[in-house]
């Protein structure tokens, strides 16, 4: 019951805001001081609204599972309304082209998976302690288990 | 009936509903707030370069050069849930190739409780100014614009433009020497 209403919440989500993960956790301190670690986003990513300098993208690359998420630094759009742009991290000295696949030198609209609007602080460090932890998240499973089985009236 | 663990449940889950609870209200005090300032921008210094892009691709582009005088006040922007201001000054124009060109070339955190009152004189911009080929030289419109995004403690994520921006044209000739 609880799963599947999370998971309806979550797809219906992703329907809401069109980006195939609505909802992310800062993982990485590239952006300090504005996200730290732990850090929730809220991501949209419309279509009709496209991407501009200064924005805060999340944007998947070829060979890394993780996404990241950066600023725009730089943007150039044809007359067909395809663009390129390049990000950077507002705490690293460097743009992003290092951390692009190999011989990649622009990010387009088909990397994004989001941009961010809007924010809560620290929320996010329950998932990465059982992420990083997962003696606590056995503990913790193992203790709910437990206290259904014990408290049943 | 009232153990160790029920206490501690009842306790933990206020506190935690008050928290949240707390933070909306953050949210929905400063929702509404107007975020527009005036800046004042002008270029005294202004200079255009053909020279290989080592950082792309490695083809010779359109590289621009300025300096930049800034003026704003941006004191009343701060309240308690603004927590940063990202201050970028960006350049758009276009091209014959590119519609729409934004290049970010300056840009300043400011945190709550630093100085938000700007006023630099002949500044170097941070950031290369390359063109996606050759569009800048002799470029008759660019514009600057100062613009901010608003890190808040807990809320949106806007992002604003000043009001006053500056148009300046690049020179019909590249400078060759060094700059």
């Amino acid at each position: 019951m609880i799963v599947s209403s999370a998971l309806m919440i979550w797809k219906g989500l992703m329907v809401v805001t069109g980006s195939e993960s609505p909802i992310v956790v800062v993982l990485s301190g590239s952006m300090e001081p504005a996200f730290h670690r732990g850090d929730l986003l809220f991501l949209t990513n419309y279509q009709q609204e496209p991407v501009r300098v200064g924005e805060i993208v999340v944007f998947k690359v070829e060979g890394r599972d993780i996404p990241i998420v950066h600023r725009v630094l730089k943007l150039h759009e044809k007359k067909n309304g395809t663009i390129k742009f390049l990000t950077k991290g507002d705490n690293n000295s460097v743009d992003d082209r290092g951390l692009y696949a190999q011989g990649q030198l622009w990010l387009t609209n088909k990397d994004v998976v989001g941009r961010a609007r809007g924010f809560l602080p620290h929320v996010g460090m329950v998932t990465i302690l059982m992420n990083e932890y997962p003696k606590i998240k056995f503990a913790i499973l193992a203790f709910l288990g437990l206290y259904v089985l014990v408290h049943r009236e | 009936m009232h153990s160790f663990l029920s206490r501690g449940n009842a306790i933990i889950a206020y506190s935690l509903s008050v928290l949240a609870l707390l933070t909306f209200f953050c949210f929905l005090s400063t929702e509404f707030l107007d975020y527009r300032a005036k800046a004042k921008i002008s270029t005294p210094k202004i200079l255009v370069k053909n020279v290989p892009d080592y950082s792309a691709s490695r083809r010779e582009n359109d590289l621009g050069y300025l300096t930049f005088d800034l003026q704003a006040d941006l004191t009343p922007l701060f309240n308690w849930n603004v927590k940063q201001l990202f201050l970028y000054l960006s350049a758009e124009y276009s091209t014959p190739n590119n519609a729409l060109n934004q290049v970010v070339l300056w840009d300043k955190i400011i945190l709550r409780g630093e100085n938000a009152l700007l006023d630099f004189k002949n500044m170097n911009i941070k950031y290369y100014f390359w063109d996606d080929g050759h569009g800048l030289k002799g470029n008759p419109n660019v514009t600057l614009t100062l613009s901010w995004n608003i890190i808040p403690n807990a809320g949106r994520l806007p992002i604003i433009q000043s009001i006053g921006s500056h148009s300046f044209k690049f020179p019909s000739e590249y400078t060759t020497d060094r700059l």
